[in-house]
Protein backbone atom coordinates (compact mmCIF):
# COMPACT_ATOMS: atom_id res chain seq x y z
CA UNK A 1 0.00 0.00 0.00
CA UNK A 2 1.41 3.62 -1.00
CA UNK A 3 1.72 6.14 1.66
CA UNK A 4 -0.80 8.54 -0.20
CA UNK A 5 -3.40 5.51 -0.21
CA UNK A 6 -2.62 4.76 3.55
CA UNK A 7 -3.32 8.63 4.46
CA UNK A 8 -6.46 8.75 2.41
CA UNK A 9 -8.16 5.61 3.78
CA UNK A 10 -7.17 6.96 7.26
CA UNK A 11 -9.07 10.18 6.16
CA UNK A 12 -11.80 8.15 5.10
CA UNK A 13 -12.54 6.30 8.35
CA UNK A 14 -11.83 9.21 10.54
CA UNK A 15 -14.12 10.79 8.39
CA UNK A 16 -16.76 8.07 8.47
CA UNK A 17 -16.27 7.83 12.50
CA UNK A 18 -17.21 11.82 12.56
CA UNK A 19 -20.34 11.41 10.92
CA UNK A 20 -21.22 8.32 12.92
CA UNK A 21 -20.21 10.12 16.04
CA UNK A 22 -22.31 13.23 15.08
CA UNK A 23 -25.24 11.40 14.55
CA UNK A 24 -24.99 9.78 18.04
CA UNK A 25 -24.98 13.29 19.30
CA UNK A 26 -27.67 14.22 17.28
CA UNK A 27 -29.85 11.16 18.06
CA UNK A 28 -29.18 12.12 21.91
CA UNK A 29 -29.69 15.69 21.78
CA UNK A 30 -33.17 15.25 20.31
CA UNK A 31 -34.34 12.45 22.80
CA UNK A 32 -33.09 14.88 25.72
CA UNK A 33 -34.91 17.95 23.74
CA UNK A 34 -38.08 15.26 23.95
CA UNK A 35 -38.20 14.57 27.74
CA UNK A 36 -36.92 18.22 28.74
CA UNK A 37 -39.08 20.14 26.39
CA UNK A 38 -42.58 19.25 27.47
CA UNK A 39 -41.56 19.81 31.54
CA UNK A 40 -40.52 23.12 29.89
CA UNK A 41 -42.86 24.77 28.39
CA UNK A 42 -45.91 26.62 29.53
CA UNK A 43 -48.33 24.29 27.29
CA UNK A 44 -49.58 20.47 27.84
CA UNK A 45 -49.70 18.51 24.81
CA UNK A 46 -53.45 17.26 24.86
CA UNK A 47 -54.89 20.54 26.37
CA UNK A 48 -56.29 22.24 23.46
CA UNK A 49 -57.49 25.81 23.08
CA UNK A 50 -60.43 26.65 20.72
CA UNK A 51 -59.23 30.18 20.75
CA UNK A 52 -55.65 29.66 19.59
CA UNK A 53 -56.18 26.86 16.69
CA UNK A 54 -53.96 27.60 13.70
CA UNK A 55 -51.76 29.75 15.49
CA UNK A 56 -48.07 30.53 13.50
CA UNK A 57 -44.88 29.77 15.02
CA UNK A 58 -44.31 32.86 17.92
CA UNK A 59 -42.00 33.16 20.65
CA UNK A 60 -44.17 35.82 22.20
CA UNK A 61 -46.71 33.09 23.07
CA UNK A 62 -44.34 30.24 23.80
CA UNK A 63 -46.05 28.67 20.87
CA UNK A 64 -42.67 27.85 19.11
CA UNK A 65 -44.05 25.60 16.57
CA UNK A 66 -47.49 26.87 16.10
CA UNK A 67 -50.58 25.41 17.11
CA UNK A 68 -52.73 22.62 15.18
CA UNK A 69 -56.13 22.93 14.50
CA UNK A 70 -57.80 22.30 18.15
CA UNK A 71 -55.32 24.41 19.61
CA UNK A 72 -52.66 22.77 20.80
CA UNK A 73 -49.15 23.70 21.44
CA UNK A 74 -47.14 21.95 18.89
CA UNK A 75 -44.08 22.49 20.13
CA UNK A 76 -44.97 20.09 22.90
CA UNK A 77 -46.74 17.92 20.30
CA UNK A 78 -43.95 17.34 18.25
CA UNK A 79 -41.91 16.05 21.21
CA UNK A 80 -44.10 13.99 22.94
CA UNK A 81 -44.82 12.82 19.65
CA UNK A 82 -40.91 12.38 19.54
CA UNK A 83 -40.85 10.77 22.95
CA UNK A 84 -43.61 7.96 21.76
CA UNK A 85 -41.81 7.21 18.41
CA UNK A 86 -38.39 6.80 20.25
CA UNK A 87 -39.79 4.70 23.00
CA UNK A 88 -41.63 2.27 20.29
CA UNK A 89 -38.36 2.20 18.53
CA UNK A 90 -36.53 0.73 21.49
CA UNK A 91 -39.27 -1.25 22.71
CA UNK A 92 -39.45 -2.80 19.86
CA UNK A 93 -36.18 -3.11 19.05
CA UNK A 94 -35.37 -4.76 22.24
CA UNK A 95 -38.63 -7.16 21.92
CA UNK A 96 -36.92 -8.57 18.31
CA UNK A 97 -33.70 -8.38 19.88
CA UNK A 98 -34.72 -11.00 22.54
CA UNK A 99 -36.33 -13.40 20.27
CA UNK A 100 -33.70 -13.16 17.74
CA UNK A 101 -31.00 -13.69 20.11
CA UNK A 102 -32.40 -16.85 22.06
CA UNK A 103 -33.61 -18.08 18.59
CA UNK A 104 -30.44 -17.88 16.88
CA UNK A 105 -28.76 -18.59 19.36
CA UNK A 106 -30.26 -21.96 20.12
CA UNK A 107 -30.37 -22.56 16.45
CA UNK A 108 -26.44 -22.23 15.99
CA UNK A 109 -25.75 -24.40 19.21
CA UNK A 110 -28.00 -26.78 19.21
CA UNK A 111 -26.81 -27.76 15.36
CA UNK A 112 -27.76 -30.46 13.04
CA UNK A 113 -31.46 -31.31 12.60
CA UNK A 114 -32.72 -28.68 14.96
CA UNK A 115 -30.62 -26.18 13.25
CA UNK A 116 -32.00 -27.11 9.96
CA UNK A 117 -35.88 -26.58 10.70
CA UNK A 118 -35.46 -23.76 13.04
CA UNK A 119 -34.13 -22.11 9.77
CA UNK A 120 -36.07 -23.29 7.36
CA UNK A 121 -38.82 -21.54 9.53
CA UNK A 122 -37.26 -18.41 9.15
CA UNK A 123 -36.92 -18.94 5.37
CA UNK A 124 -40.37 -19.67 5.13
CA UNK A 125 -41.46 -16.37 7.26
CA UNK A 126 -38.98 -14.29 5.58
CA UNK A 127 -40.80 -14.68 2.36
CA UNK A 128 -43.92 -13.13 3.75
CA UNK A 129 -44.83 -9.49 3.50
CA UNK A 130 -44.81 -8.82 6.86
CA UNK A 131 -46.41 -5.40 6.81
CA UNK A 132 -49.85 -6.47 5.52
CA UNK A 133 -49.74 -8.92 8.97
CA UNK A 134 -48.67 -6.01 11.26
CA UNK A 135 -51.66 -4.06 9.59
CA UNK A 136 -54.49 -6.96 9.84
CA UNK A 137 -53.08 -7.30 13.59
CA UNK A 138 -54.05 -3.49 13.58
CA UNK A 139 -57.57 -4.36 12.35
CA UNK A 140 -58.11 -7.27 14.35
CA UNK A 141 -57.52 -6.76 17.78
CA UNK A 142 -57.95 -3.19 19.68
CA UNK A 143 -55.42 -1.00 18.59
CA UNK A 144 -53.00 -0.20 21.68
CA UNK A 145 -49.53 1.61 21.98
CA UNK A 146 -48.32 -2.41 24.03
CA UNK A 147 -49.76 -3.56 20.47
CA UNK A 148 -47.60 -1.35 18.40
CA UNK A 149 -44.68 -2.63 20.20
CA UNK A 150 -45.25 -6.36 19.50
CA UNK A 151 -45.88 -5.97 16.63
CA UNK A 152 -43.29 -4.35 15.27
CA UNK A 153 -40.50 -6.56 16.99
CA UNK A 154 -42.13 -9.82 16.28
CA UNK A 155 -41.45 -9.47 12.86
CA UNK A 156 -37.89 -7.56 12.87
CA UNK A 157 -36.10 -10.79 14.84
CA UNK A 158 -35.18 -12.76 11.32
CA UNK A 159 -31.92 -10.99 10.42
CA UNK A 160 -31.08 -10.96 14.21
CA UNK A 161 -31.65 -14.96 14.53
CA UNK A 162 -30.03 -14.90 10.73
CA UNK A 163 -26.35 -12.88 11.63
CA UNK A 164 -26.87 -14.42 15.87
CA UNK A 165 -26.58 -18.27 14.45
CA UNK A 166 -23.89 -17.51 12.14
CA UNK A 167 -21.93 -16.05 15.13
CA UNK A 168 -22.52 -18.63 17.55
CA UNK A 169 -21.80 -21.77 15.08
CA UNK A 170 -18.23 -20.25 15.01
CA UNK A 171 -18.12 -19.36 18.90
CA UNK A 172 -19.14 -22.65 19.56
CA UNK A 173 -15.87 -23.82 18.16
CA UNK A 174 -13.49 -22.02 20.19
CA UNK A 175 -11.57 -22.97 23.03
CA UNK A 176 -13.70 -21.46 25.89
CA UNK A 177 -17.04 -23.06 25.12
CA UNK A 178 -14.88 -26.10 24.46
CA UNK A 179 -13.28 -25.78 28.04
CA UNK A 180 -17.19 -25.19 29.15
CA UNK A 181 -18.25 -28.18 28.10
CA UNK A 182 -15.74 -30.19 29.13
CA UNK A 183 -16.23 -29.51 32.92
CA UNK A 184 -19.91 -30.29 32.30
CA UNK A 185 -21.92 -27.26 32.16
CA UNK A 186 -24.93 -27.50 30.87
CA UNK A 187 -25.79 -26.53 27.42
CA UNK A 188 -28.71 -23.69 28.06
CA UNK A 189 -25.56 -22.00 30.95
CA UNK A 190 -23.19 -22.51 28.19
CA UNK A 191 -25.06 -20.47 25.69
CA UNK A 192 -26.87 -18.11 28.19
CA UNK A 193 -23.11 -17.40 30.03
CA UNK A 194 -20.84 -18.15 27.49
CA UNK A 195 -22.01 -17.73 24.08
CA UNK A 196 -24.17 -14.61 24.50
CA UNK A 197 -22.21 -12.21 25.90
CA UNK A 198 -20.09 -12.77 23.27
CA UNK A 199 -22.46 -11.46 20.97
CA UNK A 200 -22.63 -8.32 21.84
CA UNK A 201 -20.58 -6.37 19.66
CA UNK A 202 -22.51 -7.95 16.31
CA UNK A 203 -25.97 -7.24 18.11
CA UNK A 204 -24.94 -3.88 19.05
CA UNK A 205 -24.01 -3.06 15.60
CA UNK A 206 -27.44 -4.90 14.40
CA UNK A 207 -29.84 -3.48 16.84
CA UNK A 208 -29.01 0.26 15.65
CA UNK A 209 -30.21 -0.88 12.06
CA UNK A 210 -33.38 -2.35 13.15
CA UNK A 211 -33.93 0.71 15.05
CA UNK A 212 -35.13 3.23 11.65
CA UNK A 213 -37.16 0.28 10.55
CA UNK A 214 -39.12 0.21 13.66
CA UNK A 215 -38.97 3.55 13.29
CA UNK A 216 -40.66 3.69 9.70
CA UNK A 217 -42.87 0.88 10.39
CA UNK A 218 -44.50 2.83 13.49
CA UNK A 219 -44.70 6.23 11.68
CA UNK A 220 -46.14 3.71 8.38
CA UNK A 221 -48.99 2.07 10.52
CA UNK A 222 -50.15 5.57 12.49
CA UNK A 223 -49.92 7.98 9.60
CA UNK A 224 -52.80 5.31 8.35
CA UNK A 225 -54.63 6.04 11.71
CA UNK A 226 -53.65 2.37 12.44
CA UNK A 227 -50.74 2.84 15.09
CA UNK A 228 -50.63 5.35 17.85
CA UNK A 229 -54.36 6.92 18.66
CA UNK A 230 -55.64 10.31 19.29
CA UNK A 231 -55.06 12.20 21.46
CA UNK A 232 -51.67 10.48 22.08
CA UNK A 233 -48.96 11.44 19.55
CA UNK A 234 -46.36 10.15 17.31
CA UNK A 235 -43.96 11.89 14.52
CA UNK A 236 -46.53 9.83 11.92
CA UNK A 237 -49.79 10.89 13.53
CA UNK A 238 -48.43 14.61 13.28
CA UNK A 239 -47.05 14.31 9.70
CA UNK A 240 -50.63 12.72 8.86
CA UNK A 241 -52.71 15.81 10.77
CA UNK A 242 -50.15 18.05 8.88
CA UNK A 243 -50.92 16.70 5.44
CA UNK A 244 -54.78 17.13 6.52
CA UNK A 245 -53.77 20.95 7.39
CA UNK A 246 -50.81 21.88 5.34
CA UNK A 247 -53.22 24.78 2.90
CA UNK A 248 -53.99 26.57 5.98
CA UNK A 249 -51.04 26.32 8.26
CA UNK A 250 -47.54 24.51 7.11
CA UNK A 251 -46.03 24.77 10.30
CA UNK A 252 -48.42 21.50 11.26
CA UNK A 253 -46.25 19.47 8.30
CA UNK A 254 -42.61 20.86 8.60
CA UNK A 255 -42.23 20.46 11.99
CA UNK A 256 -42.63 16.55 12.42
CA UNK A 257 -41.47 16.01 9.08
CA UNK A 258 -38.47 17.32 9.69
CA UNK A 259 -37.90 15.57 12.55
CA UNK A 260 -38.92 12.14 11.52
CA UNK A 261 -36.48 12.52 8.60
CA UNK A 262 -33.92 13.70 10.62
CA UNK A 263 -34.15 10.92 13.03
CA UNK A 264 -34.17 8.19 9.92
CA UNK A 265 -30.98 9.84 9.03
CA UNK A 266 -29.25 9.78 11.98
CA UNK A 267 -30.19 6.29 12.79
CA UNK A 268 -29.54 5.26 9.41
CA UNK A 269 -26.01 6.82 9.45
CA UNK A 270 -25.29 5.54 12.59
CA UNK A 271 -26.26 2.06 11.84
CA UNK A 272 -24.34 1.96 8.09
CA UNK A 273 -21.27 3.80 10.24
CA UNK A 274 -21.29 1.00 12.69
CA UNK A 275 -21.77 -2.03 10.59
CA UNK A 276 -18.78 -0.49 8.50
CA UNK A 277 -16.51 0.11 10.96
CA UNK A 278 -17.05 -3.61 12.34
CA UNK A 279 -16.62 -4.99 8.73
CA UNK A 280 -13.00 -6.24 8.39
CA UNK A 281 -13.80 -6.48 4.56
CA UNK A 282 -14.90 -2.56 4.25
CA UNK A 283 -11.43 -1.75 6.22
CA UNK A 284 -8.86 -3.06 3.46
CA UNK B 1 -32.33 -24.13 -15.65
CA UNK B 2 -36.01 -26.16 -15.89
CA UNK B 3 -35.53 -28.18 -12.66
CA UNK B 4 -34.28 -24.71 -11.15
CA UNK B 5 -37.42 -23.11 -12.35
CA UNK B 6 -39.84 -25.63 -11.04
CA UNK B 7 -37.88 -25.86 -7.35
CA UNK B 8 -38.41 -22.50 -7.06
CA UNK B 9 -42.43 -22.69 -7.98
CA UNK B 10 -42.71 -25.58 -6.02
CA UNK B 11 -41.49 -23.81 -2.76
CA UNK B 12 -43.85 -20.25 -3.48
CA UNK B 13 -46.78 -23.21 -2.50
CA UNK B 14 -46.26 -23.66 1.08
CA UNK B 15 -45.23 -20.00 1.56
CA UNK B 16 -49.00 -18.74 0.00
CA UNK B 17 -50.82 -21.45 1.52
CA UNK B 18 -49.17 -20.03 4.83
CA UNK B 19 -50.57 -16.48 4.04
CA UNK B 20 -54.01 -17.35 3.63
CA UNK B 21 -54.22 -19.82 6.53
CA UNK B 22 -52.21 -17.21 8.87
CA UNK B 23 -54.25 -14.29 7.44
CA UNK B 24 -57.80 -16.32 8.18
CA UNK B 25 -56.97 -17.51 11.48
CA UNK B 26 -55.93 -13.41 12.38
CA UNK B 27 -59.18 -12.24 11.52
CA UNK B 28 -61.00 -15.56 13.02
CA UNK B 29 -59.00 -14.49 16.01
CA UNK B 30 -60.76 -10.83 16.34
CA UNK B 31 -62.43 -10.53 19.80
CA UNK B 32 -66.23 -10.02 18.80
CA UNK B 33 -67.86 -11.49 15.86
CA UNK B 34 -67.66 -9.63 12.60
CA UNK B 35 -71.46 -8.69 12.56
CA UNK B 36 -71.18 -7.50 16.40
CA UNK B 37 -73.02 -3.99 16.18
CA UNK B 38 -74.36 -1.89 18.77
CA UNK B 39 -77.58 -3.07 18.44
CA UNK B 40 -78.48 -6.27 20.29
CA UNK B 41 -79.48 -8.70 17.55
CA UNK B 42 -82.74 -11.35 18.41
CA UNK B 43 -81.08 -15.02 18.69
CA UNK B 44 -82.89 -16.92 15.27
CA UNK B 45 -81.89 -13.38 13.80
CA UNK B 46 -77.81 -13.79 14.56
CA UNK B 47 -78.21 -17.83 13.83
CA UNK B 48 -79.50 -17.08 10.01
CA UNK B 49 -76.57 -14.84 9.71
CA UNK B 50 -73.96 -16.96 11.28
CA UNK B 51 -75.37 -19.93 8.28
CA UNK B 52 -75.63 -17.60 5.31
CA UNK B 53 -71.93 -17.13 5.90
CA UNK B 54 -71.18 -20.55 7.23
CA UNK B 55 -69.98 -19.58 10.85
CA UNK B 56 -71.37 -22.02 12.71
CA UNK B 57 -69.33 -24.66 10.72
CA UNK B 58 -65.74 -25.76 12.52
CA UNK B 59 -62.95 -23.57 11.57
CA UNK B 60 -61.27 -26.20 9.30
CA UNK B 61 -64.44 -26.45 7.36
CA UNK B 62 -64.57 -22.52 7.39
CA UNK B 63 -61.17 -22.37 6.18
CA UNK B 64 -61.51 -25.12 3.42
CA UNK B 65 -64.44 -23.54 2.09
CA UNK B 66 -62.63 -20.07 1.97
CA UNK B 67 -59.20 -21.26 0.32
CA UNK B 68 -61.60 -23.01 -2.44
CA UNK B 69 -63.02 -19.61 -3.40
CA UNK B 70 -59.48 -17.79 -3.11
CA UNK B 71 -58.43 -20.26 -5.43
CA UNK B 72 -61.14 -18.97 -7.27
CA UNK B 73 -61.00 -15.39 -7.15
CA UNK B 74 -63.92 -15.09 -4.66
CA UNK B 75 -63.25 -13.67 -1.81
CA UNK B 76 -66.73 -13.55 -0.74
CA UNK B 77 -68.62 -10.09 0.61
CA UNK B 78 -67.27 -7.51 1.91
CA UNK B 79 -68.45 -6.98 5.66
CA UNK B 80 -69.18 -2.99 5.45
CA UNK B 81 -70.19 -2.28 1.65
CA UNK B 82 -73.09 -4.96 2.15
CA UNK B 83 -73.94 -4.85 -1.64
CA UNK B 84 -70.53 -5.62 -3.02
CA UNK B 85 -68.02 -8.52 -3.20
CA UNK B 86 -64.49 -8.00 -2.33
CA UNK B 87 -63.54 -9.05 -5.78
CA UNK B 88 -65.67 -6.23 -7.73
CA UNK B 89 -64.37 -3.40 -4.96
CA UNK B 90 -60.81 -4.83 -5.96
CA UNK B 91 -61.50 -5.34 -9.61
CA UNK B 92 -62.68 -1.28 -9.78
CA UNK B 93 -59.48 -0.32 -7.93
CA UNK B 94 -56.49 -2.70 -9.31
CA UNK B 95 -56.16 -0.94 -12.70
CA UNK B 96 -55.56 2.31 -11.24
CA UNK B 97 -53.34 0.39 -8.69
CA UNK B 98 -51.34 -1.19 -11.28
CA UNK B 99 -50.60 1.72 -13.94
CA UNK B 100 -48.84 3.63 -10.62
CA UNK B 101 -46.66 1.36 -9.57
CA UNK B 102 -45.95 0.25 -13.21
CA UNK B 103 -45.16 4.19 -13.80
CA UNK B 104 -43.16 4.66 -10.60
CA UNK B 105 -40.93 1.79 -11.01
CA UNK B 106 -39.86 2.56 -14.44
CA UNK B 107 -39.40 6.13 -13.44
CA UNK B 108 -37.04 4.87 -10.44
CA UNK B 109 -35.41 2.60 -13.11
CA UNK B 110 -34.23 5.37 -15.69
CA UNK B 111 -33.50 7.83 -13.43
CA UNK B 112 -31.89 5.64 -10.85
CA UNK B 113 -29.72 3.98 -13.51
CA UNK B 114 -28.72 7.11 -15.53
CA UNK B 115 -27.75 8.74 -12.05
CA UNK B 116 -25.87 6.46 -10.65
CA UNK B 117 -24.20 5.64 -14.13
CA UNK B 118 -22.93 9.23 -13.96
CA UNK B 119 -21.80 9.29 -10.69
CA UNK B 120 -20.01 6.17 -11.31
CA UNK B 121 -18.18 7.47 -14.58
CA UNK B 122 -17.45 10.78 -13.01
CA UNK B 123 -16.12 9.24 -9.77
CA UNK B 124 -14.64 11.86 -7.19
CA UNK B 125 -15.99 14.54 -9.21
CA UNK B 126 -17.97 17.38 -7.81
CA UNK B 127 -21.01 16.04 -9.97
CA UNK B 128 -20.72 12.63 -7.94
CA UNK B 129 -20.48 13.69 -4.63
CA UNK B 130 -24.04 15.84 -5.30
CA UNK B 131 -25.42 12.92 -6.92
CA UNK B 132 -24.40 10.66 -4.04
CA UNK B 133 -25.04 13.08 -0.95
CA UNK B 134 -28.72 13.68 -2.36
CA UNK B 135 -28.68 9.61 -2.86
CA UNK B 136 -27.89 9.30 0.50
CA UNK B 137 -30.16 11.52 2.05
CA UNK B 138 -33.41 10.25 0.14
CA UNK B 139 -33.06 6.72 1.53
CA UNK B 140 -33.62 8.00 4.45
CA UNK B 141 -37.00 10.15 3.57
CA UNK B 142 -39.87 7.91 4.11
CA UNK B 143 -42.96 8.33 1.89
CA UNK B 144 -44.65 9.42 4.52
CA UNK B 145 -42.32 13.13 4.75
CA UNK B 146 -41.83 13.31 1.10
CA UNK B 147 -45.39 12.74 -0.18
CA UNK B 148 -46.71 15.67 1.78
CA UNK B 149 -43.77 18.02 1.08
CA UNK B 150 -44.06 17.43 -2.40
CA UNK B 151 -47.58 18.53 -2.58
CA UNK B 152 -46.72 21.72 -0.11
CA UNK B 153 -44.48 22.68 -2.33
CA UNK B 154 -45.59 22.16 -6.17
CA UNK B 155 -49.09 22.26 -5.43
CA UNK B 156 -49.94 24.76 -2.77
CA UNK B 157 -46.85 27.12 -2.59
CA UNK B 158 -46.12 27.17 -6.52
CA UNK B 159 -49.48 25.70 -7.96
CA UNK B 160 -47.62 23.74 -10.63
CA UNK B 161 -49.36 20.29 -10.24
CA UNK B 162 -53.12 19.70 -8.96
CA UNK B 163 -52.72 18.81 -5.42
CA UNK B 164 -55.86 16.57 -5.42
CA UNK B 165 -56.62 13.66 -8.02
CA UNK B 166 -60.80 14.16 -8.08
CA UNK B 167 -60.76 17.64 -8.89
CA UNK B 168 -57.90 17.49 -12.36
CA UNK B 169 -57.60 15.07 -15.40
CA UNK B 170 -54.98 13.53 -17.72
CA UNK B 171 -51.81 13.17 -16.64
CA UNK B 172 -51.01 16.19 -15.05
CA UNK B 173 -52.64 14.46 -12.25
CA UNK B 174 -50.39 11.55 -12.43
CA UNK B 175 -47.02 13.65 -12.10
CA UNK B 176 -46.37 13.74 -8.31
CA UNK B 177 -47.99 10.82 -7.08
CA UNK B 178 -45.77 8.27 -9.14
CA UNK B 179 -42.56 11.02 -8.19
CA UNK B 180 -43.06 10.92 -4.95
CA UNK B 181 -43.27 7.05 -4.93
CA UNK B 182 -40.13 6.92 -7.06
CA UNK B 183 -37.64 9.16 -5.01
CA UNK B 184 -36.58 6.62 -2.29
CA UNK B 185 -36.13 3.75 -4.93
CA UNK B 186 -34.77 6.30 -6.98
CA UNK B 187 -32.02 6.92 -4.31
CA UNK B 188 -31.99 3.30 -3.34
CA UNK B 189 -30.82 2.07 -6.90
CA UNK B 190 -28.72 4.84 -7.81
CA UNK B 191 -26.05 3.87 -4.88
CA UNK B 192 -26.52 0.11 -5.44
CA UNK B 193 -25.87 1.38 -9.44
CA UNK B 194 -22.78 3.11 -8.62
CA UNK B 195 -21.23 1.04 -6.13
CA UNK B 196 -21.70 -1.70 -8.40
CA UNK B 197 -20.86 -0.15 -11.72
CA UNK B 198 -17.39 1.02 -9.72
CA UNK B 199 -16.33 -2.31 -8.82
CA UNK B 200 -16.82 -3.63 -12.11
CA UNK B 201 -14.76 -0.98 -13.94
CA UNK B 202 -12.21 -1.73 -11.42
CA UNK B 203 -11.97 -5.48 -12.63
CA UNK B 204 -9.13 -7.47 -14.63
CA UNK B 205 -11.64 -7.94 -17.81
CA UNK B 206 -12.01 -3.94 -17.77
CA UNK B 207 -8.62 -3.56 -17.36
CA UNK B 208 -8.27 -6.06 -20.09
CA UNK B 209 -10.92 -4.27 -22.60
CA UNK B 210 -8.81 -0.72 -21.92
CA UNK B 211 -5.25 -2.44 -22.34
CA UNK B 212 -6.46 -3.02 -26.33
CA UNK B 213 -7.56 0.72 -25.98
CA UNK B 214 -11.33 0.62 -26.48
CA UNK B 215 -13.12 4.06 -25.89
CA UNK B 216 -14.50 4.31 -22.29
CA UNK B 217 -18.26 4.66 -23.94
CA UNK B 218 -17.17 1.33 -25.74
CA UNK B 219 -16.24 -0.37 -22.44
CA UNK B 220 -19.29 0.88 -20.37
CA UNK B 221 -21.53 -0.07 -23.11
CA UNK B 222 -20.43 -3.49 -24.26
CA UNK B 223 -18.03 -4.71 -21.43
CA UNK B 224 -19.37 -3.01 -18.07
CA UNK B 225 -22.75 -2.43 -18.33
CA UNK B 226 -24.75 -5.81 -18.14
CA UNK B 227 -22.56 -7.50 -15.04
CA UNK B 228 -22.76 -3.69 -13.44
CA UNK B 229 -26.97 -3.88 -13.59
CA UNK B 230 -27.20 -7.79 -12.49
CA UNK B 231 -27.47 -6.81 -8.61
CA UNK B 232 -29.98 -4.62 -9.63
CA UNK B 233 -32.25 -7.83 -10.38
CA UNK B 234 -32.08 -9.11 -7.04
CA UNK B 235 -32.96 -5.59 -5.55
CA UNK B 236 -36.12 -5.63 -7.97
CA UNK B 237 -38.07 -8.06 -4.50
CA UNK B 238 -37.64 -5.03 -2.17
CA UNK B 239 -38.42 -2.14 -4.76
CA UNK B 240 -41.35 -3.66 -6.07
CA UNK B 241 -41.97 -4.21 -1.95
CA UNK B 242 -41.07 -0.93 -0.98
CA UNK B 243 -43.55 1.03 -4.11
CA UNK B 244 -46.92 -1.87 -3.07
CA UNK B 245 -46.63 -0.30 0.55
CA UNK B 246 -45.46 2.99 -0.76
CA UNK B 247 -48.77 3.39 -2.96
CA UNK B 248 -50.74 3.08 0.17
CA UNK B 249 -49.27 6.14 1.43
CA UNK B 250 -49.36 8.32 -1.62
CA UNK B 251 -52.95 6.56 -2.99
CA UNK B 252 -53.83 7.92 0.68
CA UNK B 253 -52.41 11.65 0.58
CA UNK B 254 -53.68 12.05 -3.31
CA UNK B 255 -57.12 10.70 -2.59
CA UNK B 256 -56.14 8.32 -5.60
CA UNK B 257 -59.06 5.62 -5.77
CA UNK B 258 -56.50 2.51 -6.01
CA UNK B 259 -56.27 -0.48 -3.97
CA UNK B 260 -53.95 1.58 -1.46
CA UNK B 261 -57.00 3.52 -0.52
CA UNK B 262 -59.65 0.71 -0.69
CA UNK B 263 -56.97 -1.00 2.13
CA UNK B 264 -56.66 1.97 4.79
CA UNK B 265 -60.48 2.17 4.51
CA UNK B 266 -60.94 -0.85 4.92
CA UNK B 267 -58.81 -1.33 7.82
CA UNK B 268 -59.81 1.80 9.62
CA UNK B 269 -63.65 0.52 8.89
CA UNK B 270 -62.84 -2.39 10.12
CA UNK B 271 -64.46 -4.65 6.60
CA UNK B 272 -62.79 -7.94 7.78
CA UNK B 273 -63.70 -9.45 4.55
CA UNK B 274 -62.48 -6.97 2.78
CA UNK B 275 -58.94 -6.49 4.60
CA UNK B 276 -58.24 -10.47 4.58
CA UNK B 277 -59.26 -10.47 0.96
CA UNK B 278 -56.53 -7.86 0.16
CA UNK B 279 -54.07 -8.63 2.34
CA UNK B 280 -53.84 -12.29 0.32
CA UNK B 281 -53.72 -10.36 -2.49
CA UNK B 282 -51.17 -8.18 -1.59
CA UNK B 283 -49.02 -10.74 -0.03
CA UNK B 284 -49.33 -13.12 -3.14
CA UNK B 285 -48.38 -10.73 -5.54
CA UNK B 286 -45.64 -9.98 -3.93
CA UNK B 287 -44.13 -13.47 -3.61
CA UNK B 288 -44.99 -14.01 -7.17
CA UNK B 289 -42.99 -11.21 -8.46
CA UNK B 290 -40.08 -12.32 -6.21
CA UNK B 291 -40.20 -15.28 -7.55
CA UNK B 292 -40.56 -13.86 -11.37
CA UNK B 293 -37.17 -11.69 -10.16
CA UNK B 294 -35.85 -14.91 -9.03
CA UNK B 295 -36.26 -16.75 -12.15
CA UNK B 296 -35.38 -14.32 -14.01
CA UNK B 297 -31.68 -14.13 -12.10
CA UNK B 298 -31.46 -17.67 -13.11
CA UNK B 299 -31.85 -16.64 -16.91
CA UNK B 300 -29.11 -13.94 -16.73
CA UNK B 301 -26.82 -15.78 -14.26
CA UNK B 302 -25.94 -18.26 -14.83
CA UNK B 303 -23.74 -19.06 -11.38
CA UNK B 304 -27.04 -18.92 -9.95
CA UNK B 305 -28.96 -21.66 -11.73
CA UNK B 306 -25.65 -24.08 -10.91
CA UNK B 307 -25.14 -23.74 -7.25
Amino acid sequence: MSGRAAIRQFAAAARSNRLVAASLLTIVVIAIIAILGPLVSPHGHISTNLDGRLLAPSFSTWHLFGTDDLGRDLFVRTLAGTQVTLLVAVVASAVSLLIGVSYGAIAGFLGGAVDAVMMRIVDVLYALPYIFFVILLMVVFDRSLLLVFIAIGAVNWLDMARIVRGQTLSLKEREFVQAARLIGVSRFAIILRHITPNLFGTVIVYITLTIPQAILMESFLSFLGLGVQEPDASLGTLVNAGASHMEQASWMLLAPATLLALLLFCFNFLGDGLRDLADPRKQK
Amino acid sequence: MLRYALMRVVSAIPTLFLVVLVAFLMVRAAPGGPFDTDRVLPAEIAANIERAYHLDEPLPWQFRRYLSGVLRGDFGPSFRYSDYSVAELVRDALPVSVRLGLLAIVVALVAGISAGLIAALRRNTMTDRIVSTIAMTGVSVPVIVIAPLLVLFFAVNLGWFPAGWSGSQGAARWIMPVIALALPQISFITRITRSSMIEVLESEFIRTARAQGLRTATIVRYHAMKPALLPLLSYLGPAIAGIVTGAIVVEQIFGIPGLGRLFVQGAQNRDFTLVLGLVILYATVIILLNLAVDLLYGVLDPRVRRS
